[in-house]
């Protein structure tokens, strides 16, 4: 029996292949560059041992699926129980528009939905207002009032499926038309499953649709975690994203870096309303991307369960393991997607969904091969569902828990992720915090120094994109399905909102208002107030006018 | 010594992606322009106001939320109402090949999609903006 240090053995063996064998190779072929690095700009080394991951320790920090630190899973049987959720994004032009390409997505396999809503209505503005000129339906689905949310989920069982609805500034207000239009179908609100985005912080930092300042933003956040944990006690009230972050530019690790960030000061927040943490903690969930470089992005959602668990325990002093869950949707990165030979853009997202599901994702949307273009057709949607078929049912992926877990560089990279993370999440407490750092420009310039950075690498040919800087094909005559919003969609959301207008109880309509700008004035919960004034038929542009009135609005620091 | 060439940066409408915008920004900076962003939610007047105001030779559109087709030749029709129509207006986003020709019958110079290089756009400001002064 040999009593050697395993370590040591391998340490002199690796040595000897240096030595030997590796340099041998390189004399005779060198290697196709002298520095390799993911998309993020992390650098990769030619092999990684036992030796390059001196703390990974099986059981400490993997831990079974299901148990803490949840490195390997949060199910005891991950996919083997239940597959992740199919939820494609779709949206555009009118409620009944987006209603047929629900019902076209629910028809091919897609088991939850996932609302994109059209410019005006992330920034709480109705169709008819002057500032939404130009821009109804055409990135979203337009919803303005209660009756546009009827339309919306017209002949589907909401007490049945779960929602994903993309609102952020007023999401409150959407949800609000979201439990009515169930209270009015009879549906007990304690059956409804979804989730509203209603990450605020990172609108700020990245996506941009803001309407109020960070404060009185963030204590309607709070108003809904509140509401949410004693009325609707299966909705998610928050899914606190970073898929926005990296859109606009970031690393993977500042992605992860700065949604767990805002995740811990969305805890913090609603610790000091006065709320036990796990109250309301098991019903925060995630939103990451997933970009071209699998291992990196395995490694994010990883690194990303075992923060959260740590936070969530040591931190903040959970106690129910599921407030400890990092629960999450992926979505492939829109960014990735070329206008340059499309169809290569479903190999793209196949690469990126199968990093989704090794890492453990709860719920996925794969992109359409025309975003380069447009709001997917649905030829292109059904190819993008279709792939996520393909991953569940015949790649064999699902089979087995974190089939990564284990591997030298993906625990190496998933330790990498952790203390990038951790590294910022230093930097912004001495910034103060969060919000002071928004209000400082932080997270915006890290943005944007990483997409330059990224962009000059294209530029210089460093990193090659397939039919773009490479690759090109000069007879290149790409047609995709084109996809217009009507006008007649347009007229008929116009009409459609005359109408309400001119037959809602005005008197009704009036003192819902007031009792609502009341409410938002002082300090109470304004989500009663909200479902009060969606009750009385109060659009989402009055609803919205009416805290804008009392809020104020936000300005950014401009920066680039 | 030739003027330095001064470009708007601007968003219009509600659209919130500014990646595009602010990586055209810093690459018109870094060729030596001298670049003033607008920031977020500019509507077109506003845009025109400070164009004419900063006395830029060109303004760079950026919209992928799909309403360039109502922004961007409102922009081109109001500087040539304020009699600002040596400015050269070029834009980009998530523009449907269909729409190009017709933003170009609008009075854009420049319409760029995705995948464009940088030194593609900094070539067309340089050469557009150098010949309309």
């Amino acid at each position: 029996m040999g009593s050697e240090d395993p370590l040591k053995v391998l340490r002199e063996k690796r040595r000897e292949w240096e030595r030997t064998t590796l340099k041998d190779s390189l004399k005779a072929l060198p290697e196709r560059s002298t520095a390799f690095t993911t998309t993020s700009f992390i650098p990769i080394e030619r092999l990684y041992t036992p030796l390059e991951g001196p703390t990974f320790d099986p059981s400490k920090d993997l831990g079974m699926p299901g148990e803490y630190p949840f490195a390997r899973g949060i199910h005891p049987t991950m996919y083997r129980g239940r597959l992740w959720t199919m939820r494609m994004f779709a949206g555009y032009g009118s409620a009944e528009d987006t209603n047929r390409r629900f019902k076209y997505l629910i028809a091919h396999g897609e088991t939850g939905l996932s609302v994109a809503f059209d410019m005006p209505t992330l920034y709480g503005y109705d169709t008819d207002g002057p500032e939404a000129e130009g821009e109804f339906g055409t990135c979203g689905v337009a919803v303005s009032s209660l009756r546009d949310m009827d339309l919306l989920f017209s002949g589907i069982d909401v007490g049945a499926i779960s929602t994903s609805m993309t609102i952020n500034s007023p999401a409150a207000v959407i949800w609000a038309m979201y439990l009515v239009m169930a209270e009015r179908r009879g549906i007990p609100w304690t059956k409804l499953r979804g989730t509203i985005q209603n990450d605020i912080l990172k609108e700020y930092q990245a996506q941009k649709e803001w309407i109020f300042p960070p404060e009185p933003s963030m204590r309607l956040v709070v108003d809904t975690f509140e509401y949410g944990a004693r009325k609707v006690p299966q909705w998610n009230t928050i899914s606190i994203s970073g898929y926005h972050i990296r859109e606009a530019g970031a690393t993977a690790g500042q992605e992860l870096a700065f949604t767990l960030r805002n995740g811990i000061e969305y805890v913090q927040w609603g610790i000091e309303r006065g709320l036990d943490v796990d109250e309301f903690a098991p019903r925060l969930s995630f939103f990451f991307n997933s970009h071209n470089d699998l291992f990196e992005e395995v490694a994010k959602y990883r690194a990303a369960r075992r923060i959260w668990a740590r936070e969530m325990r040591e931190r903040f002093g959970a106690k129910n393991p599921r407030s400890w869950w990092l629960r999450f949707h992926t979505q492939t990165a829109g960014v990735s997607l070329t206008k340059q030979q499309p169809l290569n853009n479903i190999v793209r997202t196949t690469v990126q969904g199968l990093a989704a599901v090794l890492g453990g994702t709860q719920s996925l949307h794969t992109n359409s091969y025309d975003e380069a273009y447009q709001v997917p057709h649905e030829d292109a949607a059904r190819i993008a569902l279709r792939t996520q078929q393909i991953l569940a049912h015949e790649s064999g992926i699902a089979n087995t828990i974190d089939p990564l877990g284990g591997s030298y560089f993906v625990e190496w990279l998933t330790d990498y992720m952790e203390d990038e993370a951790y590294r910022y999440f230093d930097r912004i407490d001495a910034l103060g915090g969060v919000i002071p750092a928004i209000r400082k420009g932080f997270f915006q310039q890290e943005i944007a120094n990483s997409a330059y950075r990224y962009q000059k690498e294209v530029e210089g040919r460093e990193r090659i994109i397939v039919g773009v800087n490479d690759f090109v094909d000069p007879e290149e005559d790409t047609k995709v399905h084109p996809l217009r919003v009507t006008k007649a969609s347009y007229n008929r959301q116009l009409a459609r909102l005359r109408t309400i207008r001119g037959k809602r109880d005005k008197k009704k309509w009036e003192r819902s208002l007031a009792a609502l700008r009341k409410a938002a004035e002082g300090s109470e919960n304004t989500m009663p107030s909200i479902v009060d004034a969606v009750r009385a038929e109060a659009t989402l542009g009055e609803i919205c006018d009416t805290l804008r009135d009392v809020f104020g609005t936000w300005e950014e620091p401009l920066l680039y | 010594m030739p003027k330095t060439i001064r470009v708007l940066v601007a968003k219009p409408g509600l659209d919130g992606h500014d990646r595009g915008a602010k990586v055209i920004a810093r690459a018109l900076r870094d060729a030596g322009m001298e670049v003033i962003y607008t920031g977020l939610r500019q509507s077109p007047d506003d845009i025109v106001a400070a164009a004419i105001e900063e006395d830029v030779d060109a303004i760079g559109l950026s919209c992928l939320s799909g309403a360039h087709m109502t922004l961007f030749p409102r922009v081109v029709r109001l500087l040539r109402k304020k009699g600002a129509s040596d400015i050269v207006v070029a834009g980009g986003g998530i523009i449907p090949p269909e729409d190009v020709p017709k933003l170009k019958k609008a009075g854009l110079r420049g319409v760029f999609g995705p995948g464009t290089s940088l030194a593609e756009i900094v070539g067309f400001f340089e050469k557009a903006a150098g010949r309309s002064r």
